[in-house]
């Protein structure tokens, strides 16, 4: 591939895996919702993959931005507080030829479809396709962008080692913050502005089970975002942390540990709980393993992967059960629960396993390390996502709630999504037709 | 009570923000830090409160 290095060409490789991550999550929340409502979620799923992909075209890549270009700041503390990226709309000035920022532009227009899928399976079954189209372009075009500047765009968080000391800023190589959190954040935000599904819960607030409609979707999807995990691990280490192509190893291995481990702790958990393993909340705890593995899967040892990997399993399989029983959360896809809770515990744990490259030139010592502080800079990027992206996704999907109501009718609840807002359902010879049953 | 919560959930990251841009001090920035992650959660717990109220209204 003339004019393209053996890193930008593998970059591009590792990026194009990113959308079988999308891939498995549509098939996930479509197999954990109900039947009437699989081929409006399917078709959500594509719809909100493409208005994430030109919103993020029109003005996305011009907020995110890349580190070293141009930027608005604040000053506040006597210091700069780069909070904006100031690039061209319609990625404009953008050298489409393999440079860094192109590249980045690549995997932030499939990121951000990525984030936008995550509200989908906490809106399963009720979300009118109209209105979550509109949230993700709102998703991709602003939320994502600013808080992924803030990370991956030379932003304050990524500057919080150089400015304040604080270990090497807050670290976060394959998107647990900027995907997986943002997106577990939306969807909380979603479950709430929607209410839980009719006959979810009873006046006296006893949930009631609702199991979903085709476990093979689900767990076919687990195993197809795997690759896709990988694919946006190994990009993220290469183009946002400079690792070299070797690290793609450490990371495919750390990855498929961390996501095996965290569902085998999930299956285990239930299998004790409840007498069998439960296959939707094993799902779960894969996919919050691969949301936490996207943490620290470039900077740690593959038993520490694993040890996250568990972690994430256990916290995942107990989070779902909380929200639905104490917080009245009604999630059908377990969304919040997985990439939510898995990516916060996966930001944690780079401030306490992670070794990250130390400056170059040292002469002695050790070649990684965990910077002093870094745990800190760790906390105060999860501080952003609870106290500032919650607000903030809550408050913009509450203001649309307003002006489109994003909850189908009670009729159309009914009645399953698919029949109300296309016309077919996705499993047409599930129609009993009485007259196959008559004697003739 | 929902609003209340957010304003809790924005001045516990404001905390956060103030304590890292003005304390040099290591301990006292992690205690300031720490706090504002407490007023954060308090935020979030009344968050929580909040809407369970509306269990029954898709009923």
């Amino acid at each position: 591939m003339p004019g393209l290095s053996d890193t930008s060409a593998f970059c591009v490789m590792f990026i194009l895996l990113v959308p079988l991550a999308g891939a498995g999550l549509a098939l996930i929340n479509t197999g954990l919702g109900r039947s009437r409502s699989a081929a409006q979620l399917m078709m959500s799923s594509l719809c909100v993959v493409s208005i994430a992909a030109l919103a993020y075209f029109v003005c996305g890549f011009a907020f995110q931005g890349f580190p070293n270009q141009s930027a608005h700041w604040l000053m506040f503390g006597g210091k700069g507080w780069n909070w904006l990226a100031d690039g061209h709309l319609f990625l404009d000035h953008v050298a489409l030829n393999g440079s860094p920022s192109s590249l980045a532009a690549l995997l932030g227009m499939l990121s951000a479809g990525l984030a936008a899928l995550i509200p989908l399976g906490a809106g399963a079954d009720r979300w009118r396709l109209g209105a979550c189209s509109i949230s993700t372009a709102v998703l991709a075009g602003w939320t994502y962008p600013l808080f992924a500047h803030w990370v991956w765009g030379g932003g304050w968080l990524a500057e919080l080692g150089s400015n304040y000391g604080l270990g090497q800023g807050f670290v976060d190589s394959g998107g647990a913050s900027t995907i997986q959190v943002m997106g577990g954040l939306t969807a909380l935000a979603i479950a709430w502005i929607l209410g839980p599904r009719r006959g979810k819960y009873t006046q006296e607030g006893m949930p009631a089970a609702i199991p979903g409609h085709n476990a093979v979707l689900v767990l076919f999807g687990c195993l197809l975002a795997l690759v896709g995990w990988w694919g946006l691990n190994s990009s993220g280490a290469i183009l946002y942390h400079g690792a070299d192509l070797g690290v793609a190893v450490r990371v495919a291995i750390n990855t498929v540990l961390s996501a095996a481990s965290a569902a085998l702790a999930a299956a285990i958990i239930t299998n004790a709980r409840f007498g069998k393993p439960d296959a939707s909340l094993t799902a779960n705890g894969w996919i919050g393993g691969l949301a936490a593995s996207s943490g620290a899967c470039a900077f740690v040892e593959p038993l520490e992967a694993a040890l996250i990997g568990v972690l994430a399993g256990i916290l995942v399989t107990f989070a779902v059960e909380w929200f639905e029983l104490r917080m009245s959360v009604d999630d059908p896809g377990g969304s919040i629960s997985a990439h939510a809770m898995g990516g916060l515990w996966g930001l944690l744990s780079v401030g306490i396993f992670a070794q990250l490259p130390l400056p170059a030139g040292r002469t002695a010592g050790p070649a990684t390390a965990l910077p002093p502080g870094q745990w800190l800079a760790q906390v105060v990027g999860i501080a952003t996502l609870i106290g500032f992206v919650l607000p903030l996704t809550y408050g913009l999907n509450w203001l649309l709630d307003r002006a489109y109501r994003q909850r189908v009718s009670a009729e159309g609840e009914r009645q399953g999504l698919d029949l109300y807002e296309l016309g077919a359902g996705a499993y047409p010879e599930f129609m009993t037709h009485s007259e196959e049953f008559t004697e003739r | 009570m929902k609003i209340l919560g957010f304003v809790l959930l924005v001045s516990g990251w404001a905390i956060v923000l103030t304590a890292v841009a003005l304390l040099r001090e290591d301990v006292p920035r992690a205690a300031f830090v720490l706090a504002g992650i407490g007023v954060e959660v308090v935020g979030l717990a009344l968050l929580i409160r909040a809407h369970p109220i509306r269990r029954g209204e898709h009923e």
